[in-house]
């Protein structure tokens, strides 16, 4: 290998390590907030491409039907919780937050579908996707919000294949590859750098920031920071861990979306292309322990660099050697830190 | 005069076994009320429960509004407030981002809370001083005041205190009692449920005792502190 490949591969994988460090930041931010590992995000991500993808094609995104079926289960979840603890009067805005909310960017994609002007087309696919996150989390999560971690994680285990199926019926089987965002090529010395390669990166820099400031500088952020370290002392002061869990995945679901936007241009992603998205993004996570999100960053970094390096030198081994790092960095962990136990004491209800 | 919190055949139980057994327990605004008992009396579910973190079973009636589905962040908009034994602390925040949390029920009220954290410095300096520092660098003492001090930061009117001594030095102990009572000029009011009886009920207005669950004791401070089987049991005395 030369170096000018060794360039190449490495600003290739810094790419990729760029999506993976936004959808290891969303899977920290939902973990740490909610204790779910949440398995299907990475759908979040190929169904945003997919949706972007329909609509440069003219024909109607799968997401309107998806996200109607999520949002009619949401409201009768919600409703019939309402109704059983007795308190109609919280009924309106229940319907409000998880049908009408979420029903605006479908109906609008839905009454526009075809005749959209392209730079009306990012935006709308980002905005009919977010809400699939916390329609989720309300319909299968919040019901289940005091089990322990292990069972959280078999429900969202099944959550995946629930919604690779709803993916499937929806997408259809075929794959997409969305159009170039741009297609400039700026080129240092012996450095290519395509428009694309840096909008990834400097997206990932860029969220990573808000991220950042809204954790340490608004009252919001560290209501869901104080909902993670302690959610017994969450509750005494007032934070509704619903709200908090609800906000978590909204943020996180649009760290997902626009990975969506990001990685549609440069792979062709089916239905189900998500899945290990979301995997390689979860390695990463777990080099940051699954609770820091500097931590996450680096390890994104990490597994997109050496997903690109594996595959110049096996294309068909890339996988195996991106999942392979698991073992030693689960070795290093466990050894280094101890163990880190579901969280040490719980009021019970 | 309609009381501040009463508390009727109250029952709070973990599965089968029953930890708080038909409790009745009734406080009027700007008392100190306290609640003594042995280890394991169920004197924490009870607060627990009262705060809405347990279920129950009875009634809680704060301020002429009966509880039973009103939750605990509902609970501490009211102004109904738990400093419970294990603190429940932001352990990795700040200790200014511990104390503005505790104003989160008020968040809509920004000039406010500002003007509750320079009051909360006022009264702990100590914490003024350490604004900057996580919370698990705090020592004991430090953090029972940040407890204390997230917990006025949502200008309660029923703050219900748990254990509040516990695990301090006997000179911290003495300094957390003084800020107790001094939180009546506040107006606040306080339920305080304490194993260390005697600066209990030196603090306090009206006192129950907490036995297996039930209610065997009740009466006026004072006379508490001279009841005979109070004395040997709870203040170490002979009669």
């Amino acid at each position: 290998m030369t170096p000018d490949i060794g360039l190449i591969l490495g600003i290739d994988g810094i790419a990729t390590g760029s999506i993976y460090i936004l959808v290891g930041l969303g899977l920290v931010l939902i973990f740490s907030v909610t204790r779910v590992v949440f398995v299907p995000f990475g759908d979040i991500v190929a169904f945003s491409a997919l949706t972007l993808a329909s609509m440069q094609l003219g024909r109607m995104p799968g997401t309107i039907y998806l996200i109607v079926t999520l949002a009619v289960v949401a409201c009768l979840v919600e409703t019939g919780q309402h109704l059983w603890r007795r308190q109609p009067q919280r009924i309106a805005r229940g319907l409000f937050g998880y049908g009408v909310l979420p029903l605006i960017p479908a109906a609008v994609a839905f009454l526009t579908a075809g005749h959209l002007p392209v730079w009306a087309q990012i935006p709308l696919a980002i905005a009919l996707v977010v809400p699939i996150g916390p329609l989720i989390e309300r319909i299968a999560l919040r019901p289940l919000a005091d089990a322990s971690i292990l069972l959280l994680l078999v429900v969202s285990v099944a959550l995946t294949f629930g919604l690779s199926g709803l993916g499937l019926l929806f997408f259809g089987p075929e794959g997409f590859r969305t159009r170039p965002l741009t297609d400039e090529i700026f080129r240092f010395g012996p450095v290519v750098l395509s428009t694309q390669t840096i909008l990834m990166v400097a997206t990932a820099g860029i969220f990573s920031l808000l991220l950042f400031l809204f954790f340490e500088q608004t009252l919001i952020g560290k209501a869901l920071r104080a909902t993670s370290v302690n959610r017994i002392g969450a509750r005494i002061v007032g934070i509704r861990p619903g709200n908090a869990a609800a906000l978590a995945f909204l943020l996180a679901s649009l760290l997902g979306a626009v990975s969506g936007i990001l990685i549609g241009p440069t792979t062709t992603l089916y239905y189900d292309s998500g899945f290990i998205i979301g995997l390689k993004a979860f390695v990463g996570a777990i080099i940051g322990g699954l609770t820091s999100y500097p931590g996450t960053a680096l390890g994104a970094l990490l597994i997109g660099v050496l997903e690109s390096f594996a595959s110049f030198w096996d294309s068909s081994l890339k996988e195996v050697v991106v999942f392979s790092v698991l073992i030693p960095v689960l070795l290093w962990r466990s050894l280094s830190l101890g163990r880190v136990d579901e969280e040490d004491h719980e009021v019970e209800e | 005069m309609r009381p501040l919190l009463e508390i009727r055949e109250f029952h709070v139980a973990y599965g089968k076994v029953e930890a708080v057994r038909g409790v009745g327990l009734t406080m009027q605004q700007g008392q100190i009320v306290t609640v003594i008992g042995p280890n394991g009396a169920g004197k924490t579910t009870l607060l627990a429960a009262a705060a809405g973190l347990l279920r129950s079973r009875g009634q809680v009636i704060y301020d002429g509004v009966d509880l039973e589905r009103i939750d605990v962040e509902e609970r501490v908009e009211r102004g109904l407030c738990l400093v419970p034994e294990r603190r429940e602390l932001f352990g990795d925040m700040a200790v200014a981002d511990n104390l503005l949390l505790g104003a989160y029920a008020r968040r809509r009220h920004g000039a406010d809370v500002k003007q509750t954290l320079q009051q909360v410095f006022a009264r702990f300096p100590r914490l003024a001083e350490r604004q900057g520092q996580k919370a698990q660098t705090l020592s004991g003492g430090e953090r029972q005041m940040l407890a204390l001090g997230r917990a006025l930061m949502a200008k309660p009117r029923l703050l219900m205190l748990d254990e509040p001594s516990l695990g301090l030095a006997p000179i911290m102990v003495r300094e957390i009692f003084h800020i107790v009572a001094s939180l009546r000029q506040l107006g606040v009011s306080i339920l305080l449920v304490e194993q260390n009886a005697r600066a209990a009920l030196e603090t306090s207005d009206y006192g129950y005792v907490l036995e297996m669950g039930e209610i065997t004791h009740q009466g006026p401070s004072a006379a508490l502190a001279h009841d005979g089987r109070v004395v040997t049991t709870y203040l170490g005395g002979t009669s």
